[in-house]
């Protein structure tokens, strides 16, 4: 065998190596949440309100109030990022003003989400005098996955080819009706895919709503807006450092976990698909 | 021999008048006066790169949409400036009408590829006009007969020169009084090329025609006026036969038998 077939092979090995590094740790990962939550999974873990300070019944509080903060978060942050991403990419001339914002957004993807939580705290919880509740939590979450948002719809934007523009106005159309009647058509799959992928993110977080929505546990299910919310990511927290009953609290916590990975990764699933699905029926 | 043809103001739909143009500040069109007939063809040629896109799209206000233009000088549609601060340019450009290079229909079906441009327009008032409108539009680009069973399929599914007449009627649904054609057979093969040359012909009775081509055959064939261009700047305008026959300049005739371009 030669030094370069030595070497062809050597690099192979070691690119195979990490590879399954990684496949193995995902493995291992999911074994560890599948196999330590599924004995906790039922109807009744997924319908239930918890029972005896948290040691049985179920998280249906906790599933509620994510969906609950998520949906909050989208209605806020769906029109507003569009909107952005409609200006900056169909009206904004690109002047130092524009790349100022530009940055700006790309910066804020790039803030750590307690530091959303504590700007919630400050503005929506005191200043707007919202309280710990659905609306508070919603708007810091909204904010949070603000970004995204604008990203990918300025990415979906600008993949609409020029000529459709150019098309549409030498008919005679105004920009606006151009934008309305052939640039968000042919760019909502792409803006809905980062919506959905903005909201398996928002579901998953912890931090921005720490001070501004969830409750450790509560009696009831929310009733409105201005109510505390109970939710998965802190529902795990929650079973992890509070409580006297470690035995049957650390199950449930792997439970809600589980619930939690699931939702995510459904979210992310169907992202996938309703793109796939679009590239394969685009033909320009 | 021109100028006593074009003399005759009611019979010109435009008159373009010591336009310069540039983009930032590298000027592209250089003082170029013209002037386009009624019904008539009118044909733009030159070497590539010689501001041909650029001029025809000055005509409907096209190049609005590029950033850091400068224009200079006066179009006339129907005697009036269409760069006139009063000037609606939406307006202008349902007038002005324009089918692009490359073919480019919605990806939408083809009933509403036509329809679109009544419906923005507000051109109809109920369905069975609208479809009137489009059967009409669609025998006006000669598409009807090819298309009348599946208006409701997509309009990419169509060959390129099916697409480039959808293009072409969808352009028509809308009224215009001037369309531009930017070399409208370039991506198309001869069949689909000749059947558009033919459609032009046509369409001359009832609209003036401004097109751009690099096909000296196409110009000669199909075209009633010629209008050279060269660097920016007008190098000859005249009847048609007479530039191919006869140029005045020198260069024209260079350019016309192929010894550059
Ligand atoms: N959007 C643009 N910005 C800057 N320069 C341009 C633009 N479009 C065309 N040009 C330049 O203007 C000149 C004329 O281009 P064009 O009008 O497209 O010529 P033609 O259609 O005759 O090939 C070329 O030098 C080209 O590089
Ligand atoms: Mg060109």
């Amino acid at each position: 065998m030669n030094k370069r077939r030595f070497k062809e092979k050597l690099a192979y090995s070691f690119l195979i190596t990490m590879i399954s590094i990684i496949v193995l740790s995902i493995c291992l990962m999911f074994y560890f949440i599948i196999s330590r939550g599924i004995r906790v999974i039922n109807w009744e873990f997924l319908t239930q309100m918890p029972r005896k300070a948290m040691t049985a019944g179920g998280i249906f509080p906790a599933i509620l109030g994510t969906f609950y903060l998520t949906m909050g978060a989208i209605c806020f942050a769906l029109p507003l990022g569009v909107s952005a991403a409609i200006y900056l990419n169909e009206y904004a001339v690109q002047n130092r003003l524009v790349r100022i914002i530009r940055i700006s957004i790309n910066n804020l993807a790039g803030v750590p989400s307690v530091v959303f939580g504590l700007f919630g705290l400050a503005i929506f919880v005191k200043f707007l005098n919202f309280g710990v509740s659905i609306l508070s939590g919603s708007l810091t979450l909204g904010i949070l996955i603000l970004p995204t948002i604008i990203r990918a719809s300025e990415e979906a934007l600008s993949a609409v080819p020029n000529s459709f523009r150019e098309a549409s106005l030498a008919l005679g159309a105004t920009k606006w009706q151009t934008i309305q009647k052939i640039v968000l058509p042919n760019s909502f799959s792409g803006i809905l895919t980062g919506a959905i992928l903005s909201i398996g993110r928002a579901a998953g977080e912890t931090a921005p709503i720490l001070f501004t929505a969830v409750t450790f546990y509560s009696m009831r299910l929310p009733k409105s807006i201005f109510s505390e919310v109970m939710t998965l990511p802190y529902h795990i927290y929650a079973l992890m450092t509070e409580g006297t009953h470690p035995e049957s609290q650390v199950p449930i916590a792997y439970g809600t976990a589980l619930v939690l990975v699931f939702l995510v990764l459904g979210l992310n699933l169907i992202a996938v698909i309703l793109r796939n699905q679009f590239r394969r029926s685009k033909k320009w | 021999m021109v100028d006593e043809i074009l003399q005759s103001k009611n019979d010109l739909k435009m008159q373009i008048r010591n336009l310069n143009f540039y983009y930032g500040t590298h000027q592209v069109l250089k003082n170029i006066n013209l002037n386009i007939k009624s019904n008539a063809i009118t044909a733009i040629i030159g070497p590539s790169g010689c501001g041909k896109t650029t001029f025809i799209r000055t005509l409907n206000r096209m190049n609005d949409i590029i950033l850091g233009i400068k224009i200079e000088g006066d179009i006339l549609f129907d005697h009036k400036n269409i760069y006139d601060d009063d000037i609606d340019v939406v307006d202008i450009r349902r007038k002005i009408g324009m089918v692009f290079q490359r073919p480019n229909p919605f990806p939408k079906s083809i009933f509403e590829n036509i329809a679109y441009g009544l419906k923005i327009n507000n051109l109809t008032v109920n369905k069975g006009e609208l479809r009137e409108r489009v059967e009409i539009a669609l025998r006006g680009a000669a598409l009807w007969e090819e298309v009348k069973d599946r208006l409701n399929t997509s309009a990419l599914d169509l060959s390129g020169g099916q697409q480039q007449r959808l293009c072409i009627a969808r352009a028509l649904a809308v009224q215009p009084k001037v369309i531009l054609f930017d070399e409208p057979c370039s991506a198309l093969d001869p069949i689909a090329t000749a059947k558009i040359e033919e459609l032009i012909q046509e369409l001359k009775e009832k609209y003036t025609i401004v097109i751009v081509t690099h096909n000296m055959q196409q110009a000669a064939r199909a075209s009633d006026f010629t209008a050279f261009l060269m660097l920016g700047e007008l190098v000859e305008f005249d009847i048609t036969e007479k530039i191919f026959t006869n140029p005045s300049q020198k260069i024209t005739e260079d350019y016309i038998t192929g010894r550059f371009g």
